[in-house]
This record gives C-alpha cells, sequence and structure tokens, in this order.
C-alpha cells in the first residue's frame, strides 16, 4: 500500500478500492464473508470458515471469495455466514455449523438456492 | 433485523387484565390477521404503562395514539380505521391527560418509529477488520483527513464540544469538556490513552468495537492527540480479549505503513504513535487513574485525585483518557458535523447508546440505539421480549456505575439526565434483563461478591464496606439476618459512597441500595418469615 500524503490521495485510494471491488462483483463473483469475533469464534466459526474453505479447495470450486468480519452483534445466531454472489442482496445464515456451511457453498453459491430456513431476516 | 410500520402496545396492569386485556389482545390478532397486517405490525402486551383511568389501553406507534379503555367490540373498527386505513379512530382514543411521569416519554416519540440506529457499529460485522482497504472504502481515516489538513485543534474541540457528546465509560463526563482541558494544560508532553479495559460484568460493547472496527479508534485517537496537543496514545485493552488485541496490533501496523500513524501524518508535520498495553484481569484497572498507574507498571491502584489526569496523568503529564465507544463516536461526529449529531438521542445526551443485553429475553446480544430510548422498547423491540412465560422483574445496567432498575422505571428515557433525574444510571451499557424468578438477594449477593474480590484494597471504607456488606448479604440469604442489619446495609453504603477514595467504593453499594428501596418486602421475607419469595436462597428454618 503506498503512503497517504493529502486527502487527495486519500480520495483516490478509496475510489481504486471502490474500483476494484465493483470490477469483482460485476464478474459475478461471489463473497462469503464468516464473522469470526469472539462470540462467533466461540460458536465455532472457524469450524464453519474450515468446512467451507475445505470443499472450495477439494471440489476446487472457482470464483469465491472467503474473507472475515466482526461481530454484528447477533451474538446469539453465530456462527453467522454471509454471502453476496455477484450484484445480488446479502444474504445472512445464522447458527452456521460446518455442514450448513457446506451447503451454503454447494447450493447457494454454485446452485443459486438460497437456504431458506437459515437465513436470518435483516 | 425485521422492521414494522406500526407497532401496537396493549397495556396489562392487573386492572387492564381485569379488564379484559387478554381478550382485546386476541382480537387484536385476529384481526391484524384478518386485515393481513401480521407482516406490517407488531403486537405486544406491556404491562403498566402507568395510567390506569381508561384501561384496557392500546396505544399505536409511531403515532403515539392512546386508545382506551378498548373493548372487544371495538377492535375491528380501530385495525380498520388506524391500521388499515391509516387514520386515528377519535371516538376511541383516551381522554386526553396532561402527559407526565411514565408515559410522557410517548409524545416525545411521536412520529418515530425506535429503530436501530448504528454509528459507532456501522462497519462492525460489515467489514473485514484486517483489511484497511476495506476501512477506507467505508471513509476511513477521511476525518482524520480532514481534521489534519483543514482545521485548528481548538476548531475540532470546539466541533466535539458542540456535538454533546458525554463520556460512554460510565460516568458520562462532557467530552469536549475534558479535551479543553487537556488542551489548555501546558506541556511539552501529553498522551491520549484509551480505556478499553471493559471489565464491567457483562459489558462488551467495545470488544465489538475493537474486534470488528479497529481502524476507528486509531483514527479517533489520533484525532484526539492532534487536538489536544499529544503525539503518543496508548491502549489499554482487557488482558482477556486476545483476539482484539491481534487485530488492533495488525492495524496499527497497517496504519503505520501507510502514514495514517507514525511520522507527518498526511503530509502536515503531525506525528502520532500508538501503544497496546494488555490488562491483567484486575477491574480497578478500568479506573483511569488505576489504570494509569498499571501502564507506568505500577500495582494498579487509584490515585488520589485532585490532582486530575488531564493534568497530571501518565508519567505525571496531562493525559486524556476516553472510553472505546465514546472514541468511536469522533469520526463520524467529524464527517458529518454536530448538527447532524444532535439529531440523534435527546437534547441532553445527544447520540446513540450500545447496550448489551443479556439475562431472560429472546434475544441477546449487542444493539446500537438512539439515546432516550426506554427499557420496555429495548425489550420489546430489540431484544424480543422475555423469554416464553417469564415477566420482567428487573434490570442491572452493569458494573460499578451501574443501578437495578425496576419495572416502574421502564418508561423512563435511557438517557443520563432522565436516569439520573430517577436516581438511577445507566451504567457501562450492559443490561442484564431479569425476570420474576430473580431473588433480589442472590442478585445482590452476587454484585457485592463482585466488588468485594475487586476492591484493591487501598482505602478502608471499600476494603471493609464491601466485604462487611457482603457478609450481610450471605446471612440474609441463609435466613440469619436481623431487621437492623438492613439499616447497616444502608449505612455502609452512604460510607462507601461518601469516603471511598474511587469510583469501585463509591458505587459498590448501589444495587443493594436500590434493592432495597424497590423490593423491600422481599428482602424482609428472607428476614421475618425465613422465606425466599423466588425459592432462590435455601433457608434452614431453624430450630
Ligand atoms: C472501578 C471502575 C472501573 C471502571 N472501568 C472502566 C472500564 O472498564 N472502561 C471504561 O471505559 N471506563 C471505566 N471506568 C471509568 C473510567 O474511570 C473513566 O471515567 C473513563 O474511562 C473515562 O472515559 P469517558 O469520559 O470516555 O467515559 C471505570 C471506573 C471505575 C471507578
Amino acid at each position: 500500500m503506498p503512503t497517504v500524503k493529502s486527502l487527495e490521495d486519500l480520495k483516490r485510494i478509496r475510489e481504486e478500492a471502490l474500483q476494484k471491488r465493483q470490477v469483482k462483483a460485476a464478474s459475478g463473483e461471489a463473497n462469503i464473508v464468516v464473522a469470526m469475533g469472539t462470540c462467533g469464534i466461540a460458536a465455532g466459526a472457524r469450524e464453519a470458515m474450515k468446512a467451507i474453505l475445505n470443499l472450495i479447495e477439494t471440489e476446487n470450486i472457482p470464483g469465491i471469495i472467503v474473507t472475515q468480519t466482526g461481530c454484528i452483534g447477533l451474538c446469539e445466531r453465530e456462527p453467522i455466514v454471509q454471502v453476496q454472489v455477484g450484484e445480488q442482496p446479502k444474504v445472512t445464515y445464522g447458527k452456521v455449523t460446518p455442514e450448513i456451511a457446506r451447503r451454503i457453498v454447494k447450493e447457494h453459491v454454485v446452485e443459486g438456492k438460497i437456504i431458506e430456513d437459515h437465513v436470518i431476516p435483516m | 433485523m425485521k422492521t414494522v410500520r406500526a407497532m401496537v402496545l396493549v397495556s396489562s396492569d392487573p386492572q387492564s387484565l381485569l379488564n379484559g386485556a387478554e381478550q382485546v389482545y386476541q382480537q387484536l390478532q385476529s384481526e391484524i390477521a384478518a386485515f393481513g397486517l401480521e407482516d406490517e405490525v407488531s403486537l405486544k402486551m406491556v404491562g403498566d404503562i402507568g395510567r390506569h383511568d381508561a384501561v384496557p389501553m392500546v396505544i399505536i406507534y409511531p403515532e403515539a395514539v392512546i386508545y382506551g379503555p378498548v373493548k372487544p367490540e371495538d377492535v375491528h373498527h380501530l385495525v380498520e380505521e388506524h391500521l388499515y386505513k391509516g387514520r386515528v379512530a377519535a371516538e376511541l382514543q383516551a381522554p386526553v391527560r396532561e402527559l407526565s411521569g411514565r408515559i410522557a416519554w410517548l409524545s416525545a416519540r411521536k412520529g418515530t418509529l425506535p429503530a436501530e440506529k448504528r454509528v459507532v457499529l456501522r462497519r462492525a460485522g460489515i467489514i473485514d477488520p484486517t483489511s484497511i482497504e476495506e476501512y477506507i472504502i467505508h471513509d476511513g481515516y477521511s476525518a482524520l483527513g480532514t481534521v489534519l489538513g483543514e482545521m485548528q485543534p481548538s476548531q475540532v474541540i470546539d466541533v466535539v464540544k458542540k456535538s454533546g457528546l458525554r463520556g460512554r465509560g460510565g460516568a458520562g463526563f462532557p467530552t469536549g469538556t475534558k479535551w479543553g482541558f487537556v488542551a489548555g494544560t501546558k506541556s511539552e508532553k501529553k498522551y491520549v490513552v484509551c480505556n478499553a479495559d471493559e471489565s464491567e460484568p457483562g459489558t462488551f460493547k467495545d470488544r465489538l468495537i475493537l474486534e470488528g472496527d479497529p481502524h476507528s479508534i486509531l483514527e479517533a485517537m489520533a484525532i484526539a492527540g492532534y487536538s489536544v496537543g499529544a503525539d503518543e496514545g496508548f491502549i489499554y485493552v482487557r488482558g482477556e480479549y486476545t483476539l482484539a488485541q491481534e487485530r488492533l496490533h495488525h492495524a496499527i501496523t497497517q496504519a503505520e505503513e501507510m502514514g495514517f500513524l507514525g511520522e507527518n501524518i498526511f503530509g502536515t508535520g503531525f506525528n502520532f504513535k500508538i501503544h497496546i498495553h494488555s490488562g491483567a484481569g484486575a477491574y480497578i484497572c478500568g479506573e483511569e487513574t488505576a489504570l494509569i498507574e498499571s501502564i507506568e507498571g505500577k500495582p494498579g491502584l487509584p490515585r488520589s485525585r485532585p490532582p486530575f489526569p488531564t493534568t497530571h496523568g501518565l508519567w505525571g503529564k496531562p493525559t486524556l483518557v476516553n472510553n472505546v465507544e465514546t472514541l468511536a463516536n469522533v469520526p463520524p461526529i467529524i464527517q458529518y458535523g454536530p448538527e447532524w449529531y444532535g439529531t440523534l438521542g435527546t437534547p441532553s445526551s445527544p447520540g446513540t447508546k450500545v447496550y448489551t443485553i443479556m439475562g431472560h429475553v429472546n434475544k441477546t446480544g449487542v444493539i446500537e440505539v438512539p439515546m432516550g430510548i426506554t427499557l420496555r422498547e429495548v425489550i420489546a423491540i430489540y431484544a424480543g421480549g422475555m423469554k416464553p412465560g417469564s415477566s420482567f422483574k428487573l434490570a442491572q445496567t452493569g458494573g460499578s456505575s451501574g443501578s437495578v432498575i425496576p419495572a416502574s422505571l421502564q418508561d423512563t428515557p435511557m438517557d443520563f439526565d432522565a436516569y439520573s433525574r430517577a436516581g438511577v444510571s445507566l451504567g457501562s451499557g450492559a443490561l442484564l434483563i431479569c425476570d420474576e424468578d430473580t431473588c433480589v438477594v442472590d442478585l445482590g449477593r452476587v454484585l457485592i461478591n463482585f466488588f468485594r474480590n475487586e476492591s484493591c484494597g487501598k482505602c478502608s471504607p471499600c476494603r471493609i464496606g464491601t466485604q462487611r456488606s457482603y457478609e450481610i448479604m450471605e446471612s440474609i440469604a441463609n435466613g440469619n439476618a436481623k431487621l437492623e442489619d438492613l439499616q447497616t446495609l444502608i449505612n455502609l453504603a452512604d460510607s462507601m459512597n461518601e469516603v471511598s477514595n474511587c469510583g469501585l467504593g463509591q458505587t459498590a453499594g448501589t444495587p443493594i441500595r436500590d434493592i432495597l428501596k424497590y423490593f423491600r418486602a422481599e428482602v424482609e421475607a428472607h428476614i421475618r418469615l425465613h422465606v425466599c419469595p423466588t425459592g432462590v436462597c435455601e433457608i434452614k428454618i431453624p430450630v
């Protein structure tokens, strides 16, 4: 990352980052975001994350970016996983076990079917 | 979070229930369904709303129209007119009465459906906390850039003063005023300290910010440093918060690489570096002077004040100590202006408040709502109501500065002034919601046991007072206390409050005093009748 020396620098970096993100979204790339606050990890977010990464690797599924985020406040519904495919609206899943995590990749991301039972209405 | 267009509340105090509140509720349920409005309208039984002249009463938000007395046969008309057609059913309205006391909040809330409003948590759970790029995409570091590039330090302080921001660490001290004190003290060296000790039982709001949005604290500290004339900052993080510490270390490294921390920030010649100091598990180290001692490498014992840290703080230098949540409010205030901030919350307490919700409710977790929302709303709307089959008895607002809130204060707006007028305090933002199976003696004993263990022992009122109070609470729980002991408890609470050296002792007696004020009969039952009304305490009847 370059050093920021002025507000203009900051604005430029922000624009570039935004553009990068839009290009990714436009290419239909899927984003899976696992909430990894202390509460999420305690509830099993690492296991969910591992299940997702393993499946992507073993089945060699392209076009998925897996990242983490903090707690959103719904500690009781952890582990929480958010999925956004391309420019479609974001879907939030709660109480994601490794099994559900694998289903999210297979059914939601690959086949495009939202797993309604586990969605948290936001 | 599910949002609804309207919220319908039905009073259910004993008088309302006698007059058919249950039937009205059921009728409302079926009429709302009949009009197909289930998804748009929420319906709740809400206990005593503090007015009994026209019960049962039905209150409909967001217009805050009060209907009453409502009979089951009125309900069809009411739903059709108000909820379906959207006009007030004037003939069913309760007699107009001077709004006072507990239901005054209804008029204050007119036209606004209480909504969760995220200011300090706006990025938590949204961005990747390990990515500075995502922070920047979400407007990160632009407030710092604006401050350094376009504002004088005194202007920044004026903006913070004007915003009305008050400390979220418990005491509610005006933040801008504190910044002004530090800025006004002449010294070559000054420090900014972020209090991230968060050791109040049940509070984890700061952790959520630190873990989910660490850069926001770094940015706010740099802004504070520029404003008060400091070039160095410390974040004192609770020892158990290992993940928060990890994320902060990572964030500091990134911010230094990109030049948001370090030397010549934004090319303006301003230097600021931040260190992380890990706590080691003592509650007292959240108290700002004990915290300062701890950073200096000494045992965490509070100092005598005055002098205050604003003039004699870390290593004797002027030091600004602010809570995590307080600091997290600063960048948005700079970004959107103090006027915008004033539109949130109440005149005496602008902005939002982050609460951690625990206890006998359906949804626990962390919420951020405008100041001035009521406990009833928090429970009904954000906590999803009390657990099935349980009803509200009290709430504990958390930690040494907190209070026990009885049902009669459920409709008091939760802001610094309204709570202090009611003789209670918001505390650290923890809300422990207890149902009627909670024994107040047991609760009081658990709380005072915490203070007894965490008292640092430096001053005798606190050291002895907490121990003695604990012993009395224990004897009440065992059925061995005498009625005179209750007066002793009050005397102890008063003397701890008056002569303790720091906030720990000064407020340690508060929960017990509240319990004796609001639940005295229940406490006395333990003593007079050797009975614990909730069946929690095991009292062996003396032979
Ligand atoms: C026993 C005790 C414990 C405290 N613990 C904390 C704490 O964990 N976090 C915090 O921010 N303030 C805590 N405080 C309050 C601090 O002393 C101080 O008032 C606060 O950090 C000031 O920040 P603010 O003005 O931003 O609220 C505690 C006070 C006492 C007396």
